[in-house]
């Protein structure tokens, strides 16, 4: 069973990349479940949300402590929490930011006192991805796109097919400049 | 990891949503309800579901959950068959009107998304709402999964309209209600095999070409008869909710309505366990992941609270064990509803019982937690009191 945790605040969408991964992991034939924290959604609030992959029915409902995958969307939230808690060295870390992998890898050891290997750290802006395809200051799934390219549980086709489905009553032009900003993501 | 099972007929869906759907394939003709927190997407899919044309129920939306069941209430008393959905404070609200639909043996289905009550303030699940109106007079299904609530919801109709007495299907507020997993949603094809229209007798409903009284007032000589015969319905409908768990089994299939042996209960793990941890709702799942990994740890899931499968419980646990009752809800004052049940099932024997209230108001159940619990079952002698462990 593979277990991700993403980070972030109220607004960003935390809810909705958790539901995506698990739409997109289960349109690539595995099982696959999502939930938030059910915190109080206020924009701005510190908010997290879980995926579990499995090839059987996944039966446990507890949250997830310690991720294998970790997404950060809003990296200003390092200075306040400690969002490696549960983590280990091995832990592939996704995280929205301008910073390098390098950087990150020192914030994360000043900081949190964690060690992690630079391999295992992911950077992508998708921020300046989302203002420029979405027009919106929207992170969650472009970085989606991150994830498919460094997983081998969901794919791009699986993720673009994820949000068509997700995304089907909010209209044609959305699902497509969202498939385009994943698309560019996971080249990138 | 690829599989193979069921993936053309699941979809990866929200709770809400699958329960909605299963709703509106069960095609109910009045649902009310009152559509602010604490509600869940239930009522707003089925509210959307009509909306764009896509369902012909009429969707009342109400002024208060007071009002949303007093609608259907009569609604079903016109002989329709009626719905709703609510949550802790809204169930609450509710309750005056709840013990009614009871009283006058009315077959209204609610879905309960189970949460915390207040004060202090919370949103979160756990079962104390619903064990506020236990003693209401309505069968009580627990749901482990989106799957499981779906068949519930099937079953409850079923066996509402034919013993005339309402049915709730509780599912786990947030963990049920807003996670997504696969689930297989009933056609309404496949639905009508196992649940015909709802056609109440002529002399069961409220008509102006056939008029009846309902809801009369009961002097002393008649008062009790009439309560012990709802008792009395409630309490044998077990017999009832097996046959016809049995037969949707057989109409609507396993993949939807579960192989499992009964519609009461499930006894999951190994079958001479040193401790079985009793439990209901959502956490169950959890619980078998743990018996997976301990040595000679099973779990009885209860998925009947009313009618409660006494008779069914002494039968499974027969030899002796360690018992750990891990439930979601507590009798201020008292032993824990699912213990004190429990207790009564199990009365003439030494089995070593212990009572463990978790969870309350969103709090995690973890797998650390549950072991917790059988160490404790384990290794000390059986309490009368309910400990709370975090």
């Amino acid at each position: 069973m593979q277990e991700i945790r993403i980070h972030g605040r109220g607004g960003q969408g935390v809810v909705t990349a958790s539901e995506l991964i698990a739409i997109s992991a289960f349109k690539n034939n595995h099982y696959s479940q999502a939930f938030p924290s059910f915190g109080v959604e206020r924009t701005g609030a510190p908010i997290e949300a879980y995926s579990r992959i499995d090839d059987k029915f996944i039966r446990t409902r507890e949250q997830v402590y310690n991720p294998e995958v970790l997404i950060i969307l809003d990296a200003s939230l390092l200075n306040t929490t400690n969002l490696v808690n549960g983590c280990n060295i091995d832990t592939i870390i996704i995280i929205n930011t301008t910073l390098s992998a390098q950087e990150i890898k020192e914030v994360l050891k000043e900081k949190w006192n964690f060690k992690t290997k630079e391999k295992n750290i992911h950077t992508l802006d998708a921020t300046a991805i989302g203002l420029k395809i979405l027009g919106k200051n929207l992170a969650n799934t472009v970085i989606l796109g991150l994830l498919a390219k460094n997983s081998q549980l969901i794919s791009l086709e699986s993720t673009k097919e994820a949000i068509k489905e997700k995304f089907q009553e909010k209209g044609k032009e959305i699902i497509q400049k969202n498939v385009k900003a994943i698309t560019k993501a996971y080249e990138k | 990891m690829k599989n193979k099972n069921n993936f053309k007929k699941q979809n990866i869906l929200e709770g809400s949503r699958a329960v909605a759907l299963t709703i509106k394939n069960i095609e109910p003709e009045v649902i009310s309800a009152y559509p602010i927190t604490p509600q869940t997407h239930i009522v707003e899919d089925l509210a959307k579901f009509k909306a764009n044309g896509k369902a012909n129920y009429e969707y009342v939306r109400a002024e208060s959950e007071f009002a949303a069941a007093s609608i259907i209430l009569g609604a079903s008393a016109t002989g329709s068959r009626a719905y709703s959905a609510t949550s802790s404070q809204g169930l609450l609200l509710m309750t005056e009107v709840v013990f009614n639909i009871a009283g006058l043996r009315l077959p209204v289905v609610m879905t309960v998304a189970n949460r915390g009550v207040s004060s202090p303030i919370t949103i979160w699940n756990d079962h104390q709402d619903a064990m506020t109106v236990r003693d209401a007079g309505w069968l009580m299904f627990f749901a482990e999964n989106h799957q499981e609530a779906v068949a519930q919801h099937l079953l409850a109709y079923k066996v509402a309209e034919k013993l005339k007495l309402p049915a709730m299907v509780n599912i786990d507020g947030f963990v049920l209600t807003h996670s997504y997993e696969p689930v297989i949603i009933p056609s309404k094809s496949d639905i009508k095999k196992f649940l015909p229209k709802f056609k109440p007798n002529s002399n069961e409903y409220l008509n102006p070409k056939n008029p009846v009284t309902m809801g009369s007032f009961a002097r002393p000589q008649y008062y009790q008869e009439i309560r012990e015969d709802l008792h009395l319905t409630l309490k044998n409908s077990t017999k009832e909710i097996e046959k016809e768990f049995k037969l949707l089994q057989k109409t609507i299939g396993t993949d939807i309505s579960s192989s499992d042996s009964s519609a009461l209960l499930e006894y999951y793990g190994p079958k001479k366990a040193k401790t079985v941890i009793i439990a209901m709702g959502s956490m169950v799942g959890t619980i078998k992941d743990v018996s997976d990994e301990m040595k000679s740890v099973a779990v009885l899931k209860i998925k009947s609270f009313r009618p409660f499968p006494y008779e069914e419980i002494k039968r499974i646990l027969k030899t002796n064990t360690n018992i750990a009752i891990i439930e979601k809800a507590t009798s201020l004052g008292a032993v824990s509803p699912l213990a004190q049940e429990i207790n009564q099932a199990l009365n003439n024997d030494k089995k070593n019982i212990h009572s463990f209230v978790a969870g309350l108001g969103g709090r995690d159940i973890t797998k650390k937690l549950i072991k917790k619990a059988v160490k404790i079952a384990k290794n000390k002698n059986k309490s009368s009191q309910s400990l709370y462990i975090t």
